[in-house]
């Protein structure tokens, strides 16, 4: 790697490295789905163990469905998300607010993480019906803890000197917020949104189990039935693509929005 | 590093607020059943630039925070320009925290002209009102800095103009320059002094460091251990000069800093 920059070697390495693993395993895993390996080891019919490029042309032979499914998981995972972002966001501010509310309300926020918040979704399919609703408050309430605690984290951080500085230097109440409290817990934001993105993707799926015909989670459930097992990696490779690339828009977000990080 | 300042006389009128007077009576202040001020009384004349020297930890910020309206204190009463109301303290003191402070998502000019943001100015007539002292105060070509791309001399040099810019008659600075370097602090001191020279002020300045106090003041407060109190008032002998080594060197200014020094180790020994 002579007369490379160390920024760049590092940068490529990060990208490198990673990639080779990534085609390592799917070479491994190529070979000995294709030999037959893993299904004698399990006792299993070949069909049952799809090899990646199998996996790969599911992927196309469905594309169709696949996207007309993924559209419906897309929906409830980033309405989900949206949602969890305006009432977190809002909820931190108010606690942050009133001290009494955080006090009153932080423990119970915390103590309800220990709910599985996916074994509630059959009862909002229950009250909510079959549609997208129990889906997006399934989503929005698995990201809504995520994302308040990471605001309220941030709006506390601020150093009561600036405040005090900014007092002194005829700020309102409002000013305060606006020029010093918001922009500080705006990192602390995305840092709740990047969580949220990740387990978004949870939550819609068990959503979709609980109570649906259509998304993603309902394709792989009904393809279980049917041992539709190259289709169902092919749905799950899908939902990871759609993870990630909310996760990259997260994070092309935040780049250009802090900047001063 | 002079810093370029213009003459006096063609300072603008609105920045040539001259100070109002300073008047504490009997201030006591506790936190809780800590007593941290007990019977502080302390003038200053419009204009007048007082120190406050003391052992670390005596109340010397805490007294700052009251004479800005930004506390209360437990008894007597502390008059800015005639008023002891803790809101009207805040509309004529600017305060300057100890760390500069300075908010990381703005350029370094809307860092500086915040106030006038804060007093309803739109951000375009907030920097041009800035522009001006940015230029004056060798801060020149760095007003779309971010803060972050500042040496440590220019981040509390924005930090003071953001708090002179606010128009305030009265100054608080709370050990302005206590996280410099000592070639960059004894710099600073010499920019201060030709600062408050070209805009004189009402400045109330808490150091630990008396020479600094004894250059950048014409009378200093020791104060003592907690609860604090004035054990000593000294009027300084020298004038504050352009040369800052010709100044600290001066015979009359080494038995100030003799006798300040003796006042604040009695101060801390006594209480």
């Amino acid at each position: 790697m002579d007369g490379m920059d160390p920024k760049g070697t590092t940068r490529l390495r990060r990208v490198l490295l990673p990639g080779l693993l990534l085609a390592l395993l799917i070479g491994a895993w190529q070979v000995a789905a294709s030999t037959g390996a893993i299904a004698d080891a399990l006792n299993l019919e070949d069909f049952l163990v799809p090899s990646p490029a199998e996996i790969a042309s599911s992927v196309w032979e469905n594309r169709e469905l696949l996207a007309e499914n993924a559209w419906v998981t897309l929906r409830e995972i980033v309405l989900g998300i949206l949602c969890a972002v305006a009432v977190g966001t809002a909820f931190a501010i108010l606690m942050h607010r009133w001290r009494v509310l955080q006090d009153a309300a932080y423990p119970l926020i915390v103590a309800s993480q220990t709910i599985p918040i996916v074994v509630i979704a059959p009862i909002l399919v229950v009250w909510f019906g079959y549609g997208i609703i129990p889906k997006i408050l399934i989503v929005a309430l698995i990201c809504f803890f995520p994302i308040t605690v990471a605001v309220l984290d941030g709006l506390r951080s601020v150093d009561s000197e600036a405040v005090k500085m900014m007092r002194s230097l005829d700020a309102s109440r409002w000013q305060r917020f606006w020029r010093v409290e918001a922009p500080a817990a705006l990192p602390n934001l995305f840092t709740g949104a990047k969580i949220a993105v990740v387990v978004a993707p949870i939550g819609a799926v068990f959503a979709e189990w609980a109570g649906s015909s259509s998304g993603l989670g309902h394709l792989i459930q009904s393809d279980t039935a049917n041992f539709e097992v190259a289709r169902q990696f092919a749905t799950v490779a899908v939902l990871a693509a759609m993870a990630l690339a909310l996760m990259a828009l997260t994070t092309l977000a935040e780049r250009r929005v802090v900047r001063w990080r | 590093m002079k810093p370029q300042l213009a003459d006096p006389d063609q300072t603008s009128s609105s920045q040539m607020s001259a100070g109002a007077e300073l008047a504490l009576r009997s201030v006591t202040h506790s936190y809780g059943d800590l007593a941290t001020l007990a019977a502080v009384d302390l003038r200053v004349d419009p204009g007048g630039v007082v120190g406050l020297v003391g052992p670390s930890g005596c109340g010397k910020s805490t007294l700052l925070e009251l004479v800005c309206g930004l506390r209360e204190p437990s008894g007597g009463t502390i008059a800015v320009g005639g008023n002891t109301a803790a809101m009207e303290r805040l509309a004529r003191c600017a305060f300057m925290p100890q760390r500069d402070l300075l908010l990381p998502w703005y350029s370094a000019i809307d860092n500086a002209a915040i106030a006038l943001r804060n007093q309803g100015l739109r951000r375009a007539a907030a920097r041009a009102a800035a522009k001006d002292l940015f230029e004056r105060f060798g801060l020149g070509g760095f007003e779309a800095a971010r803060p972050s791309e500042l040496s440590g001399g220019m981040r509390q040099r924005v930090a003071f103009l953001r708090t002179l810019i606010a128009g305030k008659p009265v100054l608080a600075l709370d050990e302005p320059f206590a996280a410099l370097d000592a070639i960059t602090r004894a710099e600073m001191q010499e920019w201060l002094a030709a600062a408050l020279q070209a805009d004189p002020r009402t400045v109330v300045l808490v150091t630990h460091d008396v020479e600094e106090a004894l250059y950048l003041c014409d009378r200093v407060a020791v104060l003592s251990n907690r609860p604090a109190r004035i054990v000593a008032e000294l009027g300084v002998p020298v004038r504050r000069a352009e040369d800052r080594d010709a100044a600290v060197t001066d015979p009359a200014f080494v038995r100030a800093r003799e006798e300040a020094l003796r006042a604040l180790h009695q101060g801390s020994r006594g209480s």
